[in-house]
């Protein structure tokens, strides 16, 4: 139970900090990754205060040897750059560009019931659902 | 430039900064939007519950904010709704394919100074620049 409210109030307040950012405001995304037209570069203050709290807590936090709830860190722990890394981050970005949002984004501001949040997080959902598929049958064949 | 525009940003990306950190401390879990997301679409045996939570979580935020401050939730629709029909399946499935999203690269890996999660970042980054600055060019962006 401890670990539902725990998992409940770290999204809360995310959720609340991308509102909060603009993160939420396609118009805002795009106007921060339109760089040949009217750029606007306040979303990486967003990204920076977020690595900048993250990058040192990260490294206290793992210091312990395990966390206060469970019984193991599980953290990634692959390094290779490979093809699907790189050729899954294009077409996210692409998407992102092409929306102006992101997953997270997505799902908080589909509360505010405007249709393009909502065919938007409809069609990702979709997505996974694809890539699900596609990487079933193609994919991972003989792994 | 003035202060007020990177003000909300900066305090956003602080709190981003310290729920992800809140889940690390917790539960010992990388907060990753297209993770959890896809852990709750396609369970896996006793490691969804924590994942549906998270989405409330999110939800919930959104409930919040649109009693609060609706400024954040005021959306505006800015194209047809094919464009995020395809918007929406880009955003799905590359996040599949490339194991991670805004969050779960963006700031949970670059804090953690991952190769892959770097290289993912600057990836797409480039690319929604490029997607941009192709929509500029062609003109659906005014």
């Amino acid at each position: 139970m401890s670990l539902l409210v725990a998992a409940f109030f770290s999204a809360l307040m995310f959720g609340i900090g991308l509102g909060v950012a603009g993160m939420t405001l396609p118009t805002k995304v795009i106007g921060f990754l339109d760089v040949t037209g009217s750029w606007d570069p306040s979303l990486a203050f967003v990204m920076l205060g977020a690595i900048a709290v993250h990058s040192v807590s990260y490294r206290l936090i793992t210091k312990r040897a395990s966390p206060i709830l469970t019984a193991n860190f599980q953290i990634p722990t692959k390094r290779q750059i490979d093809p699907k890394l790189i050729f899954g981050s294009l077409l996210f970005g692409a998407g992102w560009g092409l929306g102006g949002f992101c997953p997270g984004p997505a799902i908080v501001a589909a509360v505010s019931g405007v249709p393009s949040v909502q065919v938007f997080l409809a069609s990702m959902v979709a997505g996974v659902y694809v890539h699900q598929f596609v990487n079933k049958s193609f994919l991972s064949k003989g792994t | 430039m003035n202060i007020d525009q990177f003000f909300l940003p900066l305090v956003g990306g602080v709190l981003i900064g310290l729920s992800a950190s809140l889940l690390l401390l917790l539960k010992g879990r990388i907060f990753g939007v297209s993770g959890i997301l896809a852990g709750v679409l396609i369970p896996r045996s006793g490691d969804t519950a924590w994942r549906v939570a998270a989405l409330g979580g999110l939800v919930t935020a959104g409930i919040l904010l649109m009693m609060v401050y609706p400024e954040s939730m005021a959306v505006v629709n800015v194209g047809s709704n094919w464009r995020y029909v395809g918007a929406g399946l880009l955003v799905g499935f590359g996040t599949q394919l490339g194991s991670g999203c805004t969050s779960g690269h963006g700031v949970c890996g670059i804090s953690r100074l991952s190769p892959r999660s770097i290289a993912a970042t600057l990836t797409f980054i480039a690319a929604g620049m490029m997607m941009v600055a192709f929509m500029r060019a062609i003109g659906v962006l005014s």
